[in-house]
C-alpha cells in the first residue's frame, strides 16, 4: 500500500448493508456479495440479489483483477481532487463479472485503454485498479 | 389509448431562460403558469390538478395552484424526479384527465438551474446513499461522468468519435441562432467545437447542456373545456416509459439507453415509425444522448449518427429536424420540459423562423442511461 494515497477519497459512509465490504476493504481484502439461491455475483453491495430477488447473499473474497470496461478522463479536479488532475476514474469489470466504479491508479492517463488488465490495489482503505 | 381522446394539450408558459434569474421558482412557476392560460384562453378557475417534477429546488403544487387562485386541488404530485421523468409526469398528468379524475391539469418545472444548485458541482458534505456510495469515494457524482463513461464504451465499441458528437452540438447550435429564447446563439464550427474545455473525457463544454434559471408549463385538459379554448389543441398519441433500477455501472450495454426499450415500445403503441416523425426533440443533456437514443428509437444505425447529423439528415430539409429550438444544449437546460413546449409550438405552427415545414407528428423524449420515457404528439385529433 502507497505511504500517501493516489487520489483524495471522500469517506464512504457504511451502512448495516455495506460495512462487511468496508471493513475487508480497510484489511485489504476485496470481497463481493454473492447470491446463495442463483450463485450470481452482485454489484454494488446489498442485502438482496438483483438477479433473482432472494434474500440470502454472502460475501466472498474475490481475486482483484479484471479489465477496464470504460474511462473517463479527468483533466480538471475540483474541491480536494484539484491538485489531483488530471486523474481517470473508469468501471472495471472483475474477472467474476460485476462492473466496479472506481480509479485507474498509477498508470499515465494517456496510456489508459478499454479492454486493458488491471489489479486492485488498496489506496487509503478506497478500492482502486493498476495496470495488472 | 381509448378510441376518443379525452384530453388535449391547450397550453404552453415559459419565462425567460437566464444566468441570473434573481427570483424565486415559486414566481418563476406562475408566471409560466399564468402564461400557459393566457395562450388556452381558459380562467385559472377551472384548475384542479398541478404536478411537477425536481431533484433540487422547485415550487410546491399547492403554493403555485393558491397564487393562481385555486385554494384545493384534487391532484398534487411533486414528483422526485429528474429529466428521465419529464414524458411520465406528462403522460400521468393527461392520464389523470383521461380517467376524469381532473378536468384540468397544470404540469411545470421551475429551477435556478444555474445560479442556484447546479447539477454540473458537488458543493459540500453530500448523502451518498445506494450505489453512490461506492462511486462518491472515486469521484463519480456527476452526470457528464455518468454519461462520458458510456459514450466513451461506444467509441471503444463503434468507433465513434468526438467530432461525431461535435456534429450533433454544431446542429444544434445552428438551430438555436434564431431562436429569440435560447441562452446560447453563436454558430460554431468543428474547430470551434474542438477547442472547447474539456469538461471530462470525451466531453467538452459543447458536449453538456447549458444550465439556466426558468420555467416552463404546459396546461392539459377536458376535451370537455374545448369549446372554451382558443388555442390549437395538441393530442397526446402515445407513450413509453423505461426506467431501471440496474444503475449506471451495471447497465449491461452502455452503448443503448433506456430507449432501447422505450423506442420499440412507442413505435408499436402508436403504429408509427421514426420516417413518419417531422420533428425529433431528443432529450439532450449531453450530445452523446442524442447519440445513443437516435440509434435506439431507430433514426440510424449503430455508430452511424455523426454522419446522419453531418449530412443534414437531423435538420431541415433532412429527415427529421432534432431539436429545432437548440435543445437543452443551446435553448437552455429547463430539465427538458421545453421540449414539450417546442414540440407543441412546432405541431401549432407557430415556431416563425424555426418553424418545420407542415410538422404534424413530434417525438419528444426524456432521459438518459437507465431510466427515461417518450410521448407522440400530433397536430391532428386521433
Ligand atoms: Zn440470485
Amino acid at each position: 500500500m502507497p505511504e500517501t494515497p493516489f487520489l483524495p477519497t471522500r469517506p464512504p459512509r457504511p451502512t448495516h448493508e455495506t460495512v462487511e465490504f468496508w471493513d475487508a476493504c480497510a484489511q485489504g481484502r476485496l470481497v463481493v456479495p454473492r447470491c446463495d439461491d442463483c450463485h450470481e455475483y452482485i454489484w454494488y453491495p446489498r442485502l438482496f440479489c438483483p438477479h433473482c430477488a432472494s434474500q440470502r447473499v454472502t460475501y466472498n473474497e474475490v481475486r482483484g483483477t479484471g479489465t477496464v470496461y470504460s474511462f473517463t478522463i479527468m483533466r480538471k479536479g475540483s474541491g480536494p481532487y484539484k491538485e489531483f488532475a488530471p486523474y481517470v476514474i473508469a468501471y472495471v469489470e472483475l474477472d467474476e463479472g460485476v462492473r466496479l466504479m472506481t480509479n485507474i491508479v498509477g498508470v499515465s492517463v494517456d496510456d489508459v485503454r478499454v479492454g486493458m488488465p488491471v489489479k486492485v490495489v488498496f489506496d487509503d482503505s478506497i478500492p482502486r485498479f493498476t495496470a495488472a | 389509448m381509448s378510441d376518443q381522446p379525452r384530453s388535449a394539450i391547450v397550453g404552453i408558459g415559459r419565462t425567460a431562460y437566464t444566468r441570473n434569474s434573481g427570483r424565486t421558482p415559486l414566481a418563476m412557476a406562475v408566471e409560466a403558469a399564468r402564461a400557459a392560460f393566457d395562450d388556452a384562453g381558459l380562467p385559472t378557475s377551472v384548475l384542479d390538478g398541478v404536478t411537477c417534477f425536481h431533484t433540487m429546488d422547485s415550487a410546491f403544487p399547492m403554493d403555485v395552484a393558491l397564487a393562481l387562485g385555486t385554494t384545493e386541488l384534487e391532484f398534487s404530485n411533486a414528483m422526485y424526479a429528474g429529466g428521465n421523468s419529464v414524458a411520465e409526469v406528462v403522460r400521468t398528468a393527461a392520464a389523470m384527465v383521461d380517467t376524469g379524475i381532473c378536468k384540468a391539469v397544470l404540469v411545470y418545472r421551475s429551477l435556478n438551474g444555474r445560479s442556484g444548485a447546479r447539477y454540473g458541482t458537488v458543493a459540500g458534505p453530500i448523502e451518498v446513499p445506494g450505489e453512490m456510495q461506492f462511486s462518491a469515494p472515486h469521484g463519480y457524482m456527476l452526470p457528464p461522468q455518468w454519461i462520458a463513461m458510456w459514450a466513451s464504451r461506444h467509441q471503444a465499441v463503434y468507433g465513434s468519435t468526438c467530432e461525431d458528437l461535435g456534429q450533433i452540438a454544431i446542429t444544434q447550435r445552428g438551430h438555436a441562432v434564431p431562436n429569440a429564447h435560447a441562452i446560447s446563439r453563436t454558430p460554431i464550427t468543428m474547430d470551434d467545437y474542438l477547442a472547447g474545455r474539456w469538461v471530462n473525457e470525451p466531453f467538452r463544454v459543447f458536449d453538456c447542456a447549458y444550465e439556466v434559471d426558468g420555467a416552463v408549463a404546459l396546461l392539459i385538459v377536458s376535451t370537455d373545456l374545448l369549446p372554451d379554448v382558443k388555442s390549437e389543441p395538441v393530442w397526446m398519441l402515445g407513450s413509453s416509459n423505461s426506467q431501471s433500477g440496474v444503475g449506471w455501472v451495471q447497465w449491461d450495454d452502455p452503448t443503448s439507453m433506456y430507449s432501447r426499450s422505450a423506442g420499440p415500445k412507442i413505435w408499436q403503441r402508436t403504429g408509427l415509425k421514426p420516417s413518419d416523425i417531422d420533428v425529433a426533440c431528443m432529450y439532450d443533456c449531453f450530445t452523446y444522448t442524442v447519440m445513443a437514443t437516435m440509434e435506439d428509437f431507430g433514426f440510424c444505425e449503430k455508430g452511424q449518427v455523426g454522419e446522419y447529423f453531418a449530412s443534414g439528415r437531423a435538420t431541415y430539409g433532412g429527415d427529421v429536424v432534432v431539436n429545432p429550438h437548440g435543445g437543452l444544449l443551446s435553448e437552455g437546460y429547463v430539465h427538458g420540459l421545453n421540449h414539450h413546449y417546442e414540440a407543441v409550438l412546432q405541431l401549432r405552427g407557430q415556431a416563425g423562423v424555426r418553424q418545420v415545414p407542415d410538422a404534424k407528428l413530434a417525438l419528444v423524449t426524456a432521459g438518459a442511461g437507465p431510466y427515461g420515457g417518450a410521448n407522440v404528439l400530433g397536430k391532428d385529433k386521433p
